[in-house]
């Protein structure tokens, strides 16, 4: 199977009943296949007129309760940002795929790169938090499609599934469960004001149609949901709970896997440079390479780190020139050593070897 | 119940400036839902950013006051996945045919079951008097000190020419008018497009030689004629005056729609 394909296969089984997109090379094969798809399981397959309306749109959805997603790659992401702070804003569950080409700009259409991954943590305006997933194989695109959805309606904010063209392309093997987990959405409790926090410090969740009759508004808002924008107070602690509700819950979302713990070099990896650095363990037979592969990058699981007692350094391969390296320095003593690459091809294990003899 | 009902008590005082045409519009709209018999818990209400978009939060009902020109898509998702409630969208000339012109061709295309309400004003109210699309050639604001150089659009025959079933343009002068064609335009499946010339006294009417409200009012009461009849001036080989509205009834059709209650 396709990882696109096993993407939306993985949205269809988590319970994503609305798509709304805007084609765009390589994330395609995804709306395709929405749009095969979703009629036979009573769903709704829009093509927007942009990215803009795609983002809007599958908000939309899901103030009515449906699980919602769209898909794209940079030039669509970045039309997105917008509507992504609403999201974040008004604390509206929804996923975005963002199957990762190389740019800036229109850049390399075909190829694969991780360049966006501190746009997805950045590139809307305001501070905020988000959840971001990196899966390396086709399985881990329907596997974390699925749970996308699930971390989406438990924190009531959008989740990124940060994949790539190689993984979106890449054709292997996978197994299908009978059925993926699901976390409903929890619901308002009635007469509590719509945007009262639990002690989670994420609110129930007001449906449209049900007679809340909740107002939600970008605006800076107050627990009723009625824009107050002028108030200092009220905003700092509101933006500041959108960000706790994540940052507070770092361990809990953190998904990643340990190879090696006493290593002193450590390889740290999310996406498809971690099946390099799986190539080049597996060749050496050193128990001295370690290997952090992430699955969840954002919000970043500085704890896994420190996991790694023995650690002398850190290597950081991504398709990019080093943006969650950074994020990593700003976590350890030890130096962090970018692996950087640009251009569509990933990392090859003797490259990667070849750096190891340099270092030693 | 009464339209006085589905306001949102504790909102209120809302943020219009006094003459402000935009309050008779929201109070035509509930007047048209009132009598329809749309049930609070079956409507919702979808605005973009500007005075006008500030109505939905006015209203009881759920409501989703979104982003710059975007409230068509948000209302188009919101519809789409639960083609059983109500939604009525609050736009203005600036949301709807600057930054969200795009939107609007194409929701107008999908023909999607939505009540589209522009509060036309020809100005960017809320930024400070700013030219809008529908600004008149000639007329004053903050960025055209020397009268705007650009022609107008005439967003009810852009809606026409879009696929949208059913194309009224009113005043918030005509409130019995307005308030008919907005409930006709929430009985026709498919996409209602309703447009109403609004006063704007702070921001336009200020600076245009109409300083009193009444003299906007005015202006719209005399300057505006029943488009059947312009044609028919027309025809008759007549001169219509450059200024000169035209309102009514553009049209009412029956081309398939999306979004439809099953």
């Amino acid at each position: 199977m396709q990882g696109n394909i096993a993407c939306a296969e993985g949205a269809i089984a988590a319970g994503c009943r609305f798509f709304g997109g805007y084609p765009i090379t390589p994330s395609t094969e995804i709306a395709e296949h929405m749009a095969l798809k979703l009629p036979k399981v009573d769903g709704v397959f829009i093509q927007m007129e942009d990215e803009l309306a795609s983002m809007a749109s599958i908000i939309g959805a899901s103030w009515t309760g449906m699980r919602s997603m769209t898909a794209t790659s940079g030039p669509g992401f970045s039309l997105m940002m917008e509507n992504i702070g609403f999201a974040v804003m008004t604390e509206t569950p929804c996923v975005v795929v963002n199957i990762q080409r190389g740019g800036p700009s229109t850049g390399q259409p075909t190829m694969g790169a991780q360049g966006d991954m501190m746009q997805c943590r950045f590139g809307s305006h305001g501070d905020y938090s988000v959840i971001a997933l990196s899966p390396a194989s086709v399985q881990e695109m329907y596997e974390l499609t699925a749970k996308a959805f699930n971390l989406a309606d438990e924190f009531r904010v959008p989740v990124f599934l940060m994949s790539d063209e190689i993984v979106g392309h890449m054709r292997e093997r996978i197994d299908i469960p009978d059925q993926v987990p699901i976390v409903q959405r929890k619901s308002l409790q009635k007469g509590t004001l719509p945007f009262h926090p639990d002690a989670d410090l994420v609110p129930g969740f007001p449906r449209f149609g049900e007679g809340y009759g909740v107002h939600v508004t970008g605006l800076t808002h107050d627990e009723r949901g009625y824009p107050c924008a002028t108030s200092p107070g009220l905003h700092e602690d509101l933006v500041m709970r959108l960000v706790n509700k994540i940052e507070s819950a770092r361990d809990r979302i953190a998904d990643y896997s340990i190879t090696n713990p006493e290593a002193e070099t450590v390889f740290v990896t999310y996406g498809p440079p971690a099946r390099s650095v799986e190539q080049v363990v597996r060749d050496l037979g050193r128990d001295d390479i370690g290997h952090l592969r992430l699955r969840v990058v954002w919000p970043f699981p500085e704890s896994a780190l420190n996991l790694f007692a023995s650690a002398k350094q850190f290597l950081v391969p991504e398709m990019n020139m080093g943006q969650v390296a950074r994020e990593i320095e700003r976590h350890v003593d030890q130096p962090v050593i970018p692996i950087p690459k640009l251009g569509g091809n990933l990392h090859s294990p003797d490259e990667l070897k070849a750096r190891l003899e340099v270092l030693r | 119940m009464s339209y006085q009902d589905w306001f949102r008590q504790d909102r209120l005082p809302h943020i219009y400036c006094s003459g402000c045409g935009n309050g008779t519009v929201i109070n035509c709209t509930l007047m048209a839902v009132d009598e329809i018999g749309w049930k609070e818990n079956e409507t919702v209400f979808v605005s973009g950013i500007g005075c006008s978009s500030r109505a939905s939060g006015y209203i009881v009902t759920d409501s989703l006051h979104t982003t710059h020109g975007r409230a068509l898509p948000f209302a188009t998702g919101v519809k789409l996945s639960n083609p059983d409630l109500n939604v009525v969208v609050f736009t203005g000339d600036g949301d709807l045919a600057a930054i969200g012109g795009n939107h609007f061709i194409h929701a107008c295309r999908r023909n999607i079951d939505l009540t589209v309400i522009c509060m036309n004003n020809q100005i960017y109210g809320m930024t400070g008097g700013q030219g809008s699309p529908t600004t008149p050639a000639g007329a004053l604001s903050t960025t055209t000190p020397y009268g705007s150089s650009e022609p107008a659009f005439d967003l009810s025959e852009l809606a026409v020419a879009a696929g949208a079933n059913y194309v009224a343009r009113w005043t918030s002068y005509h409130v019995k008018e307005l308030t008919r064609a907005i409930g006709a335009g929430m009985r026709t499946p498919g996409l209602s497009f309703i447009e109403t010339m609004t006063q704007c006294p702070t921001n336009y009417g200020r600076r245009n030689k109409l300083r009193q409200v009444t003299d906007q009012v005015e202006f719209m009461k005399n300057h505006t004629a029943l488009r059947q009849k312009l044609d028919r001036m027309r025809e008759s080989g007549q001169k219509v005056p450059a200024d000169v509205i035209a309102i009514g009834e553009f049209v009412r059709r029956d081309r398939p729609a999306m979004g439809v209650r099953r």
